[in-house]
């Protein structure tokens, strides 16, 4: 099943008016710490990285580690002068990537 | 004069009786309560999304989408989810909401139902049981679910498992009272299907029923059995009038 | 309804008596914090935590950091750290000079058991700040299995 984001923005965005990123990762986020039924080890499998680029500026990231939990949600202000193409980007174990872009348009 | 005063309080709080049911939202923290509260936090909303997605899918031999027939669901759809488990003339007996798309599946896509708690029938459940958000439950008044409904309530209060647990002596004898630190909920299916934090992931009431077998340990009957329709037939008409708050977040 | 002592032993030993697990002692803990803000000292204050009390579940549970009396544009970065999961390491956030909107960030944590969560937020001019909040965390007592 292809993997699926919630990214929510405000409806209006306003030049220089901090709004809120708010963005949720279907993800299992299997810790590693975890036994199946036979009581073998589940090995990790999570999402390690997440960024946030306004064209090719970071501007905002997360370093993240088996106590996220699962389906992992992030929330985070920007402030921007100009508008752009906002690219949310998770990279995580087993080579694990997912990419939502948003077009930012400023009132 | 004095009887009649005392027919009067009689009376008087015979037509004030509280209905003091309530959905398990009411039982849960508030960081809880917030995460059911906002589409933008809510975790099930991903499942939604999903089913909102197979919903404009065209599948089967006969080529065709649930929105081919149906339009959009948050209109086409809104009032059906309080109303089920149905029954279903074809087959004889009650459906889920579950069990009734799968019959759509198979009767007018052509195509294989899905397999149970899949995420392609939980996301299409979740999709159609949101367009009743905040509609009170409504079982219909059909006589031909008699039989379920009094079939459920019997294994509702029926003791079962090695730890010989009735479903009633919780959910109603000590309901609001506390297990291990959690409040013990009346058991209402306000909210399937619901993103379970203990499950970290979406789940169907059958699921959750399932689960509480296993938690007196007893053996918990099969996904799309008799015994669990019954209860879900029960267990609806016992939430009767209460909103329906899907897709719900549960501890 | 509060809980007596025995209740909240109770409740915490449940998990020792499942598989056992790694657990963050102490000296890892520290290590990890002292990894985190390299050889700047460490200030409490500045920085608040969002986090209830007691939580019902520990799979998932509303985390939020907020710096005050700081403009979002000089906040660095915010590292979460857990007392007792099996690591320490929670999540470290980076913010941008130019575009933050608040010093704030919001997240679910998992929580194995009752512990401490911690926060270190590193401010633009190196300096380090840190907040620290006790978590009671009950756990499903009608076990699925």
């Amino acid at each position: 099943m292809a993997t699926r984001a919630l990214v929510h923005l405000p409806a209006v965005l306003r030049r220089g008016e901090a709004f809120e990123v708010r963005a949720t990762l279907q993800h299992p986020m299997e810790t590693g710490y975890r036994r199946d039924s036979d009581g073998r080890m589940l090995p990790r499998d999570i999402v390690r990285r997440f960024e946030a680029r306004l064209g090719t500026e970071l501007v905002f990231a997360a370093d993240c580690f088996p106590a996220i939990a699962a389906n992992p949600y992030l929330a985070f202000w920007l402030r921007l002068d100009e508008g752009g193409t906002l690219e949310l980007r998770w990279t995580g174990d087993r080579g694990f990537q997912h990419v939502e872009t948003v077009a930012i348009a400023l009132a | 004069m004095k009887r009649l005063t005392l027919l009067l309080a009689v009376l008087v709080s015979g037509l004030v009786a509280a209905d003091d049911r309530r959905s398990g939202f009411a039982d849960m923290t508030p960081a809880v309560q917030a995460l059911q509260r906002g589409d933008a936090q809510n975790p099930a909303m991903l499942w939604v999304r999903g089913g909102e997605a197979t919903w404009g899918q065209r599948a089967g031999a006969a080529n065709r989408s649930c929105a081919d027939c149906h339009g959009d669901a948050r209109q086409s759809m809104r009032g059906v989810a309080p109303r089920y488990p149905a029954f279903d003339e074809p087959s004889g007996a009650p459906l889920t909401l579950a069990g009734r798309i799968d019959a759509c599946r198979v009767r007018h896509q052509q195509a294989p139902a899905f397999a149970p708690e899949s995420e392609a029938v939980l996301g299409l459940e979740a999709w159609v049981a949101m367009a009743s958000r905040g509609l009170p439950i409504a079982p219909p008044a059909d006589p031909r679910l008699a039989p379920w409904r009094a079939q459920g309530e019997r294994l509702y209060r029926q003791r079962i498992g090695q730890l010989d647990l009735a479903c009633a002596q919780c959910h109603e004898g000590l309901a609001g009272r506390r297990l291990g630190g959690s409040v013990i909920p009346q058991g209402h299916p306000t909210g399937y299907p619901l993103y379970r934090l203990e499950w970290q992931g979406l789940g169907s009431l059958q699921r959750r029923l399932r689960g509480c077998f296993n938690g007196v340990r007893a053996e918990a009957p099969a996904y799309g059995s008799a015994e669990l329709l019954a209860l879900e037939l029960y267990l609806m008409q016992r939430a009767a009038g209460l909103a329906l708050e899907s897709p719900a977040v549960r501890p | 309804m509060t809980l007596d002592r025995r209740q909240v032993l109770a409740v915490t030993l449940l998990p020792l008596a499942a598989a056992p697990r790694a657990q963050a002692t102490p000296e890892s803990l520290q290590a990890a914090i002292t990894a985190y803000a390299g050889g700047a000292e460490i200030r409490d204050g500045r920085v608040a935590i969002e986090i209830a009390e007691l939580v019902e579940n520990g799979n998932a549970v509303p985390l939020a950091v907020q710096v005050a009396g700081v403009a979002a544009g000089q906040l660095r970065r915010v590292a979460v750290f857990t007392s007792h999961n099996p690591q320490p390491e929670v999540a470290v956030f980076h913010f941008s000079p130019r575009f933050a909107g608040r010093a704030r960030v919001d997240t679910r944590i998992r929580l194995a058991t009752s512990q401490r969560v911690l926060a270190l937020a590193t401010l633009a001019d190196g300096s380090v700040w840190r907040a620290q909040a006790d978590v009671l965390v009950t756990l499903a007592a009608c076990v699925e299995g």
